[in-house]
């Protein structure tokens, strides 16, 4: 075991699939000699050659649509777009294609592909590199939303996602990449998609998150616990999509109360589709009205107010107290 | 039927006005007038030294990440500076000092680099676009105005910038195409710095130049020494002169060197060498200029000491009053403003929620 970034977790759920699998690919830009922007793809170029570890021109687009054909042609392609901000460039080919092949060719044809994006905010970056836009994919059918919290999560759910026969869309948050090491096992591990996971456990209230939110959920959890002694469940999705509610709707059975929060806008964000299934499944459990603490409904601003614009544990403890008061 | 060649029209033209050693060829010099030619210098090394103190205020942290320009200056001033100031000018994010010369300050440069929003305010005497950071995304907005401008019968033209790489991007290929269907007054100057990142120019496409690539648009295309102020400035006289009497679009392909590196997050000893920085650095559109004006006679060693002093305390006043300036920016309930021409009710509620919070949070710190 190791004690690894997520970046360097990344890195190495590559190598040992590329290792393994003469079929998975990887593309994008910046991606070979420069070992890409954010350094996930670092050294790859060297171990596996330029015909399997590509430098593309500049274009999305091309990127993902030269994914599609190879994916269905048999190989696993791995594609990176280097800020998810950029793959609005791309969305019709997985609007159009990559999530519509199988159905479109009645099962005949798949796209195993993977399209790995950093997302979310909170690194003092440049103006178009800090959306967190995961509902547009977790929105269009045919596609699977990956998005881990943490190193270890992150380099299982990689390995998983190039393995799945669906098109798996991976956001990493540039938030996470180098915020914190944890032990990653250098055997291999995998996490299935579709499944979520309870990090805390707790009776009195279900906090329900993913990817960079879920550090200032735990630190809201531990804060009402000390204050107030306030035992809270804390879920961590990591799949957006398929979502996997069984998990938060037996939770809140429990708890009778709930906040979700995620960095992206609230309004018509996860946090609307996820305290639906809680009507839906949990109603006659609920002790409260359900919290959401979520971005707001603007476009993030540059960095010098971005703190005031995401999430954090202070905004969370105190939707939690509400959720806590009735 | 037999197998003919089609006659393709349309050549490429490689255009060298004042060479890198400082060779001028009179036959092809431009005929700018003395105090413009005096105030391209000022704005060339402008932009060099302001460019030079942003690295210095990046590295200490008083600002954020940024694309430097240095050794690409005469490649978009030179561009510009042949525009009159209702034309339009639609940016990507290279072209700092070609937005200081049509009226951008200083400190907007500033506080945009420091993440303020206000940063990106254009002023009322100028009708430019703010910066661009998706790659090649602007061009088609170009094209958009160069359309409007021809339906309400205007002559202004529109000037849009973009890098080699953006040469890839399909929006590019479609701001030609439309360009070329439409016959909009479209000045499109590729900064072609050698680099997209990581990726050299020569892998990011085949073509032997980016300027025949107008060509299949039926637009023409030319590429010009970009370090070479004077060439910049005579093919875009010429692109300017033909869209603003009706004639349509050209692309300008100005063959430059980006010197620094790609944004300050950027480290270029991964793919490049410092020989070829240093073979560029010969090349420098700076050195070449002031030797051409101290040939000229316009320009003494004492007239370039005093043109560095006058820069120096422009920089300096710049970043006093934009640190000054950010001091009374950053209230966060602003981030709700130009949201939309009205902020709808559930935007007027989470801006009150924001406000209530930072109230609470101002009582709390207060007791405790
Ligand atoms: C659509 C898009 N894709 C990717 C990026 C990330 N990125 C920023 S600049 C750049 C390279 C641009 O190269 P070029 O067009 O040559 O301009 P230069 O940076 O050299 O001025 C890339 C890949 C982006 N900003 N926009
Ligand atoms: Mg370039």
């Amino acid at each position: 075991m190791a004690k690894m970034t997520m970046v360097q977790a990344l890195n190495l759920a590559l190598s040992q699939e590329m290792e393994k699998d003469d079929s998975v690919m990887v593309l994008g830009e910046d991606v070979g000699v420069d070992g890409g922007v954010f350094r996930v793809t670092d050294g790859l170029i060297d171990k596996y050659g330029d015909q399997r570890v590509i430098d593309t021109p500049l274009a999305e687009a091309g990127i993902v649509g030269m994914s599609i054909g190879m994916a269905v042609y048999g190989l696993r392609p791995v594609c990176e777009i280097q800020f998810s901000g950029f793959s609005y460039q791309n969305f019709h080919q997985i609007e159009n294609h990559a999530s519509r092949l199988r159905w479109r060719s009645q099962g005949r044809f798949h796209v195993p592909m993977v399209l790995r994006t950093p997302y979310s905010g909170g690194v003092r970056a440049l103006e178009h590199h800090s959306e967190s836009r995961e509902a547009y994919y977790a929105h269009t059918p045919g596609i699977k939303m990956v998005i881990p919290s943490g190193p270890r999560n992150a380099r299982a759910l990689l390995i998983s996602a190039i393995r799945d026969p669906d098109p798996v869309i991976f956001y990493e948050s540039k938030a996470l990449y180098r915020a914190f090491r944890e032990e990653v096992p250098e055997e291999e591990e995998t996490f299935p998609i579709g499944t979520s996971q309870i990090v805390r456990e707790g009776t009195d209230l279900t906090m329900i998150s993913y990817g960079t939110m879920m550090r200032p959920a735990l630190e809201a959890a531990s804060i009402l616990q000390e204050k107030d002694g306030v035992e809270t469940e804390v879920i961590d999705l990591l799949t957006i999509s398929p979502l996997d509610d069984a998990l938060f709707v037996q939770s809140v059975h429990k708890t009778g109360r709930a906040v979700v929060i995620h960095e992206a806008p609230g309004s018509f964000g996860p946090g609307a589709e996820i305290v639906s299934r809680i009507m839906e499944k949990a109603f006659f459990y609920l002790e409260a009205p359900i919290e959401r603490v979520t971005g707001y409904d603007i476009i993030i601003p540059l960095f010098s107010r971005e703190n005031s614009y995401i999430p954090s544990a202070q905004r969370i403890v105190r939707a939690a107290k509400k959720v806590l008061s009735t | 039927m037999p197998k003919t060649k089609i006659d393709v029209p349309g050549e490429v033209h490689f255009l060298s006005i004042l060479n890198e050693y400082g060779n001028l060829d009179k036959t092809l010099e431009p005929d700018i007038a003395e105090d413009v030619l005096l105030k391209l210098y000022h704005y060339l090394l402008l932009g060099r030294r302001f460019d030079e103190r942003l690295i210095s205020l990046q590295r200490q942290g008083r600002i954020g990440t940024f694309p430097p320009i240095s050794g690409q200056e005469a490649a978009h001033l030179g561009a510009v500076a042949t525009m009159r100031p209702s034309d339009w000018m639609v940016p990507s994010f290279r072209e700092t000092a070609a937005e200081l010369w049509r009226g951008r300050t200083l400190e907007s440069v500033i506080l945009y680099n420091n993440g303020y929003n206000e940063g990106v305010r254009i002023p009322e005497s100028s009708n430019d676009l703010p910066v661009s950071v998706p790659v090649g995304s602007q061009i088609l907005h170009a094209v958009g105005l160069g359309y409007a401008i021809k339906y309400r019968q205007k002559d202004d033209v529109v000037m849009t910038f973009f890098g080699d790489g953006a040469t890839s991007e399909g929006d590019f290929h479609e701001g030609l195409n439309f360009a070329g269907v439409f016959q909009t007054p479209v000045i499109f100057v590729c900064q072609n710095n050698q680099w997209a990142i990581s990726m050299p120019r020569s892998k990011q496409t085949r073509s032997k130049t980016l300027a025949q690539k107008a060509l299949s648009y039926a637009v023409p295309g030319i590429q010009v020494d970009g370090n070479d102020i004077l060439a910049v400035y005579a093919a875009a006289q010429e692109a300017v002169a033909s869209a603003r009497s009706g004639e349509g679009s050209t692309l300008i392909e100005c063959v430059t060197y980006r010197m620094a590196v790609h944004t300050t997050a950027d480290d270029p000893k991964r793919y490049r060498t410092d020989e070829e920085v240093a073979e560029w650095q010969k090349r420098d559109p700076l050195v070449r200029f002031q030797k051409y004006l101290k040939d000229k006679g316009l320009l003494t060693d004492d007239g370039i000491e005093a043109t560095e002093a006058e820069i120096t305390e422009k920089i300096q006043n710049a970043v006093d009053s934009a640190e000054e300036e950010m001091k009374s920016l950053g209230n966060p309930l602003d981030m709700f403003d130009h949201a939309y021409a009205e902020l709808p009710p559930r935007l007027i509620e989470q801006r009150e929620a924001l406000a209530r919070e930072l109230e609470e949070i101002q009582k709390e710190s207060n007791h405790g």
